[in-house]
C-alpha cells in the first residue's frame, strides 16, 4: 500500500489525493470503495427489513417498494411494525417523519458543500442522504477542510457512496422478502425487530440525559399503548425528548 | 387497503427533510434547540418500541420469568451492552427466545 501512495490516488483512502489526477470515474470508485466496508453492518439490517415486513403482512411488492421509495433503515423498520399492529395511514407517516428528522441535520452539514451543484445533483445526493452514506461523504469533506485545490468532481465520490449504499439496500431487502415469505411464523422472526433495537439503543445512552429520556419513554410507551391510532409510540418518543432535553438543562 | 399512497408520502416527506437545507444553498442555520433535540430521537424512539415489545402481550402487561420475550430481550440487552454487536446481539436474543419458547409453558 505505502509503495503506491503518491501515484495511483485510488489507493490513498486517508489522505486528499493531488485533484489534476483525478477524474469524475475515479471519484465515483474511491467513493464506493470507503463505502464498501460499512455494507458489513448494512446488508443483514436490509435482509432482517425484508423478513420482518413480510411478517407484518405486507405484500413482497410494497415491502421493496418501502426500502426504494423512503430508503431510511429504522423508519422502515417502524413503518412495518406500525403498519402489523394496524395503525391508520397518518400515524405510519407523522411516525416515520420524526424518526427521519435527523436527516435536517445531515442536510444542514453538506449543505455547504454542495452549494455549487445544478438542481439535480442536489436531488440525488439529497435522496442518497442515509446515515451511513451522510457518515462516510462527511469524513471526505471534513478531510479535505479548507484546501483550495480541492478535486472540482468531489460529487462523484457522494454518489459513489450513496449509490454503493442503495444498490445493496436494495438487493439485501430482497433477500429478506424472498427468504421471509418461506419461514413458518412459529421461528417468532417479528422478534428480530426490538432486538435490532436493543442492539442500537445501547450506543445511544451517552449521558444522563439520555438514559431518562429512553427510560421516560420506554414506560410511557408501555402506559399509553391502549391510545387510539397508535399514538402510543409518538406521544412517547415527544415526551421522551423533553425529558431529555429538561435533564440536560438541569445538568448544564 | 393499499398502503403504497402512504409510503409514497413517507418518501417524500423523507426526501424533501433530506433536500431541506441543501436546498436552502447553506444560508439558513439549524435552530440549536432542534440539534439538541434531535441528540435524544434514538434512545428515546427506540426503548418506545422496545418496552412494549417486551412486557406486553396480548394488551396485558407481564412482568414474570414466564414471559419469554423478556427474559430474551433482558439477555439480548446484556449482549448489546457488553459487545455493542449488533449481529451478535440478534444471534443470542433469538437463539434465547427459542430455548425459551420450547421450555416454557404456552
Amino acid at each position: 500500500m505505502s509503495g503506491s501512495a503518491g501515484r495511483d490516488p485510488v489507493y490513498v483512502s486517508r489522505m486528499s489525493p493531488n485533484p489534476s489526477t483525478l477524474t469524475r470515474r475515479r471519484e465515483f470508485l474511491w467513493g464506493c470503495r470507503d463505502e464498501l466496508p460499512i455494507l458489513l453492518g448494512v446488508a443483514p439490517f436490509g435482509m432482517i427489513y425484508g423478513l420482518l415486513a413480510i411478517g407484518a403482512g405486507l405484500p413482497a411488492s410494497i415491502s421493496q417498494a418501502m426500502s426504494a421509495v423512503v430508503f431510511a433503515g429504522s423508519a422502515q423498520f417502524i413503518a412495518a411494525q406500525l403498519i402489523r399492529e394496524g395503525a391508520p395511514a397518518a400515524v405510519v407517516v407523522v411516525t416515520v417523519f420524526v424518526v427521519n428528522l435527523r436527516h435536517a441535520l445531515y442536510s444542514a452539514s453538506v449543505a455547504p458543500y454542495l452549494k455549487p451543484l445544478n438542481r439535480k445533483w442536489k436531488a440525488i445526493l439529497a435522496y442518497l442522504l442515509t446515515d451511513e452514506a451522510y457518515a462516510v461523504a462527511v469524513t471526505r469533506y471534513v478531510r479535505d477542510g479548507d484546501r483550495t485545490d480541492v478535486s472540482p468532481f468531489r460529487h462523484w465520490y457522494f454518489l459513489g457512496v450513496g449509490l454503493t449504499l442503495w444498490v445493496s439496500w436494495q438487493c439485501s431487502t430482497a433477500v429478506g422478502v424472498f427468504v421471509g415469505a418461506r419461514v413458518p411464523e412459529s421461528w417468532s422472526l417479528d422478534f428480530t425487530l426490538p432486538l435490532t433495537f436493543i442492539a442500537l439503543v445501547f450506543p445511544a445512552l451517552r449521558s444522563g440525559a439520555a438514559v431518562a429520556s429512553a427510560l421516560s419513554a420506554g414506560v410511557l410507551a408501555v402506559v399509553a399503548l391502549a391510545l387510539p391510532y397508535k399514538l402510543g409510540l409518538l406521544l412517547a418518543a415527544v415526551v421522551g425528548i423533553a425529558v431529555g432535553l429538561a435533564v440536560e438543562a438541569r445538568r448544564s | 387497503m393499499s398502503w403504497m399512497p402512504a409510503l409514497a408520502l413517507a418518501g417524500l416527506i423523507t426526501f424533501a427533510t433530506r433536500l431541506s437545507f441543501i436546498a436552502l444553498l447553506g444560508r439558513v442555520e439549524t435552530p440549536p434547540l432542534l440539534t439538541r433535540a434531535l441528540r435524544f430521537v434514538p434512545p428515546a424512539v427506540l426503548s418506545a418500541i422496545i418496552f412494549p415489545e417486551l412486557l406486553v402481550k396480548d394488551g396485558a402487561l407481564r412482568l414474570g420469568l414466564g414471559n419469554a420475550r423478556l427474559v430474551a430481550g433482558v439477555i439480548a440487552a446484556a449482549v448489546a451492552w457488553r459487545t455493542r454487536n449488533v449481529l451478535l446481539t440478534i444471534a443470542v436474543g433469538m437463539g434465547a427466545l427459542w430455548i425459551l419458547q420450547a421450555v416454557l409453558p404456552r
